[in-house]
């Protein structure tokens, strides 16, 4: 924007908007990647594809009566993906516009995704690709990737990094596996969230009170609580597994009338009650950051906290709440671990946590973004698990690999688009 | 290290907590300038770490645990017990890091020097990794992704391992470079990304863990790189040739690796403290805005320090590999790569307190494994004793605080932590 004063009795302010140009390297890199995913999905499920059957696409599992079914040609389409991908590429590679970074990417490897799935389906006569089944389990896999990406959310909006959510995780689901083994499913729950919110505070007060570089503080609390947890789970757990280490597990809860509806129904209402609480959680916080006072002073504090300070509001009583609340949501996320195998082990949220964090970035550090980009990522380890088990000759650890690399092309590509909030990371000290 | 004159950058408590001096004048006499110094602090965070380590062991104790149930009709019981558990505990925990009586008196090589070449052994890959993560600190960068370039210079050293047949001595040294050409392309490319696209490095890093392990699981899967008869996720062994030398016979594991440790330890000191370029890289990580305004390269900085971040990383992957194991696995990194950054925080990113910090938590996890197996106490209490030594170095005030010592960190100036945007 810019003002331009034309006379001293006249001020007229004139809109400009400033577009930071694609640099070089972010042209460069993001179209030569996607090139090579199109000459990849030319090659693998077009030419060497199968030529012979067709892809059978299924809304529905196997047994179930009615489901919509369909077939496409399959190395036919795999061409046609392939090649509009390379022509996206090189499209980017000519003119690449920063706003078009997104759609074209996206794009790009949802072509990538729609090949690879018809492939699939045409493995042979037999094969069949059941989306419904595919996008539950992606759901299922997201959930505690949602619930971290909103603890992430309700921190750094407020200007505190969180690097601990796969540590509140963790405490989480040791505290949910005993609490539930001893009592049962809400109490272990709840027993999630305290511990949660615990580590939480630890970050809360390290951060706000003795003011430690937060990422250093994460990485740390990471180690305490995985290395705590450990212990604990040695000391107690192990020895006694039938009484302190055996939870029930979640039963799906069918919603009148929601259930009912063909496709959508047994997708988003046919589930675990701790999954109705994530679609509820992810509306409240939504319209908490943007519709309600809370929310726009915990921008204010994390955009500016000076200014926030100046009109009266309390910074660090505000940080200390979002980061404990915060903690205490992505704890929910580590007792889903426990309620869905049914007991603790040592390092249980294996990563689960860098990656939620890894959502809350790729999704602009917003609740939609978040929710979104969790959803990529659980869709991908859905897609990674239906491969090992149904194309062992495509090597499933290259596909569960695609989501970090998209993230880091995302990363690269979409800097200058994405800021995180303005004083994320620093802590205020009132002069 | 208590030198309270050092600038900024060079600064470790600033580096950490962002709260270099305060107003107070310095204090006068030895005692008093030892009672405000950051090495009090850092004995007195260990101090704290190991009375709640010791708590920890009281409570995994089975009699004490016992003793507790009749705590109120008998409390003497429970502090009995578990003051002997903590006593068994730290004695087998120095026994494993340091000296065992009982194995020295079978008179073998091995049983004098064993406990000691555990730790020596267990510190090689911390130094390294330490190192890694200090240099990049130094540059104002957060290298979170030790695991990955860890795993990549196994990957390129084992490769070269086991693939070629050359000389003894040519074997080992292509080796070392290929490890050590495996991190530097993995931290490189963080350091590209963030040079390049301004990419937060913490963010790529953490993602290229992942990519690495994942690409790691991957090799193990394909023959020429998986060893026959193909049911295991382990690799081909790695000749003979390439392996580092035993230093002290092959009775004891110490290898060559902590030669190359220690020989790096000396070469980055130099780099950080006396060379252009180290000047260069503290410039930058002390203010890149001004560093900028000098005429100096930030883009190059951060590429060329994550460069040999990664260098160092596969150093410790190398190490792994050529030394301490002898075929690359799933869990090859060890987790080295979040253990190097609290060595490289206790070490206060630099040379010599990283090699110091280094060997204590090498010693820290000998002797846990030897505790473990002598008490039964978990060795995850290496895990949270680590964490909490580096929690209450961030956090002076606090340690202050618990023990009670007028510090003179009440003072709040630079920013020198730097956001996602930063």
């Amino acid at each position: 924007m810019t003002t331009t004063a034309q006379s001293p009795d006249e001020l007229t302010v004139e809109h400009v908007a400033v577009r930071p140009p694609v640099s070089r390297a972010q042209r460069l890199g993001a179209g030569t990647s996607l090139v090579a995913l199109g000459l990849v999905t030319i090659w693998r499920f077009g030419v060497e594809g199968h030529h012979h059957q067709d892809a059978s696409i299924r809304l529905g599992a196997l047994n179930a009566a009615h489901v919509p079914h369909f077939t496409v040609p399959a190395a036919p389409l795999a061409w046609v993906c392939g090649v509009v991908t390379v022509l996206l590429g090189l499209l980017w590679l000519a003119v690449a516009r920063r706003h078009w970074f997104g759609p074209i990417m996206g794009i790009g490897l949802g072509l990538f995704v729609v090949a690879l799935v018809c492939w699939l389906a045409s493995a042979s006569q037999f094969s069949t690709f059941d989306v419904v089944g595919t996008l539950t389990s992606t759901i299922q896999l997201a959930v505690p990737l949602i619930l971290g990406a909103l603890c992430g959310v309700m921190c750094e909006r407020s200007a505190v990094i969180n690097v601990a959510i796969e540590g509140q995780m963790l405490a989480g689901a040791w505290a949910s596996a005993l609490v539930g083994s001893l009592i049962g499913i809400t109490a272990g729950m709840f027993a999630g969230v305290v511990a949660g919110a615990l580590i939480g505070a630890i970050l809360a007060v390290f951060a706000i009170r003795y003011l430690v570089n937060q990422v250093v503080l994460g990485v740390v609390l990471n180690v305490f609580a995985a290395g705590l947890t450990g212990f604990l789970y040695d000391v107690f757990m192990q020895p006694h597994t039938d009484t302190l280490n055996s939870t029930p597990i979640f039963e799906p809860h069918k919603l009148p009338l929601l259930g009912d509806i063909p496709v959508i129904g047994p997708l988003l209402f046919d589930t675990y009650s701790i999954v109705y609480l994530t679609y509820i959680l992810i509306v409240v916080v939504d319209v908490w950051l943007f519709r309600t006072r809370w929310g726009l002073r915990t921008r204010a504090v994390g955009e500016h906290p000076k200014a926030a300070d100046t009109v009266g509001i309390k910074v660090l009583a505000m940080r200390y709440r979002n980061v404990i609340i915060g903690g205490a949501i992505a704890g929910l996320g580590g007792s889903y671990f426990i309620f869905q195998v049914g007991q603790f082990q040592k390092n249980i949220t294996s990563g689960q946590g860098f990656i939620a964090l890894a959502a809350l970035i790729f999704g602009r550090w917003s609740p939609r973004g978040a929710v979104a980009a969790a959803l990529l990522f659980g869709f991908a380890s859905a897609m990674q698990l239906t491969l090992s088990i149904n194309a062992p000759s495509i090597p499933s650890n290259v596909v569960a690999m695609l989501p970090y690399l998209a993230t880091v092309v995302a990363v690269a590509g979409l800097v200058g688009k994405v800021r995180a909030p303005a004083a994320d990371g620093e802590p205020y000290v009132k002069e | 290290m208590n030198d309270q004159t050092a600038d900024p950058a060079a600064d470790p408590q600033a580096v950490l907590t962002q709260q270099p001096e305060g107003d107070a004048p310095p204090p006068t006499g030895w005692f008093s300038r030892l009672w405000a110094s950051s090495l009090l602090v850092t004995v007195l965070a260990f101090v704290t770490a190991m009375l709640v380590g010791g708590i920890l062991i009281a409570v995994a104790d089975p009699r004490t645990q016992a003793a507790s149930h009749y705590f109120f009709q008998y409390p003497w019981d429970t502090f009995r017990y578990g003051f002997t558990a903590i006593w068994h505990g730290y004695v087998a925990l120095f026994q494993g890091a340091i000296f065992n009586p009982n194995t020295a008196s079978k008179g073998t090589l091995a049983g004098y020097l064993g406990p000691i070449s555990e730790t020596l052994t267990n510190a090689t890959p911390l130094i390294l990794g330490g190192l890694s993560v200090g240099l990049a600190f130094r540059a104002g960068l957060f290298n979170i992704g030790g695991q990955g370039q860890v795993i990549m210079g196994a990957v390129f050293a084992g490769f070269v391992g086991f693939h070629w047949h050359l000389a003894p001595g040519l074997h080992l040294l292509l080796g070392i470079l290929a490890g050590m050409l495996g991190g530097a392309l993995w931290g490189g490319l963080a350091g590209l990304l963030k040079a390049k696209t301004g990419a937060h490095e913490v963010i790529t890093t953490i993602m290229l863990n992942y990519i690495a392990l994942y690409f790691l699981a991957y090799l193990l899967s394909v023959k020429g790189f998986q060893a026959p008869p193909y049911g295991q996720a382990i690799s081909n062994k790695v000749f003979e040739s390439a392996q580092l030398p035993p230093l002290l016979g092959g009775s004891v594991r110490v290898h060559g690796g902590l030669i190359l440790a220690l020989l790096a330890a000396v070469v980055v000191g130099w780099l950080i403290d006396k060379s252009t370029l180290g000047f260069r890289l503290r410039a930058v990580g002390a203010n890149q805005f001004a560093a900028r305004t000098a005429g100096m390269s930030v883009e190059n900085s951060y590429i060329t320090v994550m460069l040999i971040a990664g260098a160092l990383c596969g150093l410790a992957g190398v190490s792994q590999i050529l030394g301490t194991n002898s075929a690359i696995t799933g869990d090859i990194d060890a987790g080295i790569g979040f253990d190097a950054i609290t060595v490289a925080l206790l070490g206060r990113a630099n040379a010599k307190g990283i090699v110091a910090a280094g060997l204590l938590f090498g010693a820290l996890h000998a002797g846990g494994t030897q505790m473990q197996s002598a008490t039964g106490t978990p060795i995850d209490l290496v895990q949270v004793i680590q964490s909490m030594i580096v929690l209450f170095i961030a956090a002076p005030m606090l340690v202050r605080a618990i023990w009670r010592i007028k510090g003179t960190t009440t003072g709040v100036g630079g920013q020198l932590a730097k956001g996602w945007n930063g």
